[in-house]
């Protein structure tokens, strides 16, 4: 590797020296900062207290996950999606089944993908409720709001670990269907869970939504408007607090998701306090899908027979699969050379991308907003950098 | 101090300790672990001081963000080679009397990770660690237990002696070298006075 | 949508001199992609996004692939004459494949809801010409991505506002994900260690411990 052109070698600075410009302060905040989500690091210039210019810095969490799983078969990698979005295992399994599924031609049986829906949006009702406790966390109501929600978590994870049998890294899924079928009595425990979710979320929403301080911090706060999302490939919860209508549940209408009747949440202002309701909307949508799948799940095998565990080979070729996962658009692209592993193997990670806006949002706002726009972004670092 | 004379003086309403069992106990129960999450294992940890499994119990609720007013490191996740520098420095920059506990397969040893260009295969090759905490992520309940287990750790220290810890040892550093950034790799890739490979016993 | 080939050949009126190629799929998933030249990457890109039928005016996902130097082998059957008989006869076809580096981008509509288009640029090389148009100016979602292909590939995007490093540190010098990397040698220990990992955990030890 010796013949490769030099790169620019030129040094980043977040302000040119020559400039001359002695009023504006520098601020390298993280990657170790008292906000919850990770190490991320922010490089901000302060005009006083506003901001003028930010950078961020990634790869304080880059774990060459892509790197791996290209040496090692495809089955192998299905472990490692977990950790990708360390919140929704889930549906960061359910987006690599597909991608394979795509690839390799396998139908999903009825069950399995009535299944596939319950964990996915149990898998979001968590990762909302644990967001706005971090985002309230952020903002300086120290524990009260998180421990709601993780009250709450503990009862999905619950329901997670006697289906999966762990807590956080479920490794559910696999190509064709789901790795095994649901013990006796989880339906009955997961009906129980949704039918209390609405109380939960009704309190939740009475602790916060008109809460005074929320409204003060995030009002106005951080906006971003439609036009510059779509450019920026913005997806998620955030694209729809700025009124775009896209939910690939509902565009790709991928596994079973067009037989359940929902609505998809839009936000007119685009601030961080939409993005925050449009959350617990969702959880309200996610609800009535996980209400109307428990009620018809049907009996049937959970695995495709086409399916094979072991010397799976895909014909040569490519398959980029996405889905909506809490975060936004999760897409795996997988090229095939014929061989046991995959040639390509490429994670669209949606908290990363989005966070290509977040220079956009924070500009012209204070410091102390920075980390509340941050957290309404929604970002898990072991998908930001995998 | 003799145990059975302690016994008898408890049976007459006297209560005796020593200077150094106090100490330590005071010391064990209120630990500050430093609010300082990696990776997946953050959340576990996260979880293990909500409610439900309550580390207040264990006087370690205070998370504190700022290194210098924290005694344990809990090393939450994987630590990247870009990463590990940071940790360092953090650990450097707390205060004596302070405690690692390596939480999880990754910061024990780089875990599933291992293989990636840009993993530290255990934080143990730049700073010692107290405590090594197995899992994927390891649960809560596991993390109660290291916490336990560095606590009977605390209080097992001898405050003077040749065996006395760290802290309490002028000779010994409480400061590592932080490694630098290479080309290819960081530059120690272990700090050989912390860390040496182990030796290989079959062949 | 329409389909590929008549994208093709709209774009092939929209602009001049643009060479195309549309590469096939057999796998099951039949999503065929758009190989671009490097010259009209950027112009591509823009009639893409801009033509009123297509308007794909969201780029979801955009990605390095390494291909290195290699020889393909095809297998096929061909009818021959055979001392008057008329056989199959398999041939193996050799060709070489040049090596060169590729940028992957996946294209959506989120007005029209439709998609995926999915176009792929090619540098010449892997070495020294290794330049590629950016598509930030058309799509800001490319931003990051580039980056993040220029970090771990290496390929170098020609009018991308602020490329740099952004995985690995400034410092660094390799190109990670390219297929021919290889990972600074560590210690090796494994409870059983054998073959080439047995070989590379001896080079470790200073003295080797029986037991």
């Amino acid at each position: 590797m010796s013949a490769i052109a030099e790169m620019p070698p030129k040094k980043f600075e977040l302000l040119p020296k020559e400039s001359g410009d002695g009023e504006l302060l520098e601020v390298a905040m993280g990657p170790h900062h008292p906000s919850t989500h990770g190490v991320f690091r922010m490089d901000v210039a302060l005009d006083g207290e506003h901001v003028v210019k930010l950078k961020p810095v990634f790869g304080y969490l880059h774990r060459n996950h892509e790197k791996i799983a290209e040496g090692t078969t495809y089955l192998s990698s299905m472990p490692y999606t977990d950790r990708l979005d360390y919140f929704c295992s889930l549906t960061n399994n359910w987006a690599y089944a597909l991608a394979v599924e795509k690839l390799a031609g396998l139908q999903v049986p009825e069950r399995a993908e009535f299944i596939r829906a319950v964990t996915a949006e149990l898998t979001r009702l968590q990762n909302h409720a644990c967001l706005i406790g971090f985002l309230t966390q952020d903002m300086g109501a120290s524990g009260t709001p998180l421990m709601y929600a993780f009250r709450e978590r503990e009862k999905i994870l619950d329901l997670f670990e006697s289906l999966t049998g762990a807590r956080m890294m479920c490794n559910y899924m696999r190509f064709g269907g789901c790795r095994c079928d649901l013990p006796d009595g989880w339906l009955a425990q997961a009906q129980k869970v949704v039918d209390e979710t609405p109380k939960f979320i009704d309190e939740f929403e009475r602790l916060l939504a008109e809460n005074e301080i929320l409204m003060a911090r995030t009002q106005g706060v951080g906006k971003l408007s439609g036009e510059l999302a779509i450019n920026a490939g913005v997806t998620g919860p955030i694209l729809r607090a700025a009124g775009v209508n896209y939910d690939l549940r509902k565009v790709d209408k991928y596994g079973i998701y067009e037989r359940f009747e929902f609505k998809v949440p839009l936000g007119d202002h685009g601030d961080t306090y939409d993005r925050y309701m449009i959350r617990v909307l969702e959880m309200r949508e996610s609800v009535k899908i996980l209400q109307q799948a428990l009620k018809s799940i049907p009996d049937g095998p959970i695995i495709d027979p086409k399916a094979k565990l072991r010397g799976f080979r895909p014909k040569v070729g490519e398959a980029y699969g996405r889905i909506e996962a809490p975060k936004g658009e999760l897409g795996f692209y997988l090229i095939s050379d014929g061989g046991p592993n995959p040639y390509r193997y490429r994670v669209r990670p949606p908290s990363f991308i989005n966070l290509t806006v977040l220079e956009d949002m924070c500009v012209g706002q204070m410091i102390a907003d920075v980390v509340i726009i941050l957290g309404s972004v929604d970002i898990v670092l072991g998908e930001v950098d995998r | 101090m003799d145990e059975g004379l302690k016994s008898e003086l408890q049976k007459q309403g006297v209560f005796t300790t020593t200077l150094e069992e106090v100490y330590n106990w005071g010391r064990k129960n209120s630990v500050w672990p430093l609010q300082f999450g990696l990776a997946c294992c953050a959340i576990e940890m996260i979880a293990t001081s909500m409610a439900r499994y309550d580390l207040a119990r264990f006087g370690a609720e205070v998370f504190r963000p700022s290194p210098r007013q924290a005694d344990l490191m809990i090393v939450a996740g994987t630590v990247t080679k870009k990463m590990a520098p940071q940790v360092v420095r953090l650990y450097n920059q707390m205060p004596e009397p302070k405690y690692v506990i390596a939480m999880g397969a990754c910061a024990i040893s780089g875990g599933p990770f291992k293989q990636g260009y840009n993993v530290l295969k255990g934080i143990d090759r730049y700073i010692p660690v107290d405590v090594h905490i197995p899992g994927c992520p390891p649960r809560p309940e596991a993390l109660l237990h290291a916490f336990m287990t560095l606590q009977q750790k605390i209080s097992d220290q001898e405050l003077t002696g040749v065996n006395r810890p760290r802290h309490l040892n002028a000779e010994l550093p409480s400061e590592f070298p932080v490694p630098a950034f290479g080309e290819h790799d960081l530059e120690p890739p272990n700090n050989p006075a912390v860390w040496q490979a182990p030796a290989l016993t079959r062949a | 949508m329409e389909t590929l080939e008549q994208i093709k050949s709209r774009i092939e009126a929209a602009v001049a001199d643009v060479k195309l190629e549309i590469i096939p799929n057999d796998s099951p998933s039949a999503q065929r992609s758009l190989l671009v030249d490097r010259e009209h990457g950027l112009a591509v890109a823009k009639f893409l996004r801009d033509d009123a039928a297509l308007h794909l005016d969201y780029c979801s996902n955009a990605t390095g692939v390494d291909w290195p130097a290699a020889e393909l082998t095809e297998k096929f059957k061909v009818k021959k004459v055979v001392d008057g008989v008329e056989k199959e006869v398999e041939e193996v076809k050799k060709t070489l494949r040049p090596a060169y580096l590729e940028a992957v981008y996946h294209l959506y509509s989120m007005e029209k809801k439709h998609g995926p288009v999915i176009i792929r640029l090619r540098t010449e090389n892997r070495a020294d010409k290794n330049h590629l148009p950016s598509l930030t100016p058309v799509w800001r979602s490319c931003d990051l991505q580039e980056r993040e292909i220029f970090d771990l590939f290496g390929i170098v995007f020609d009018g991308h506002p602020d490329l740099r490093r952004i995985l690995m540190w400034d410092g660094f010098k390799d190109f990670p994900m390219r297929k021919d990397y290889v990972a600074p040698d560590d210690y090796e220990y494994e409870p059983t260690p054998h073959d080439e990992v047995l070989a590379r955990a001896k080079a470790h030890q200073a003295t080797e411990v029986k037991s």
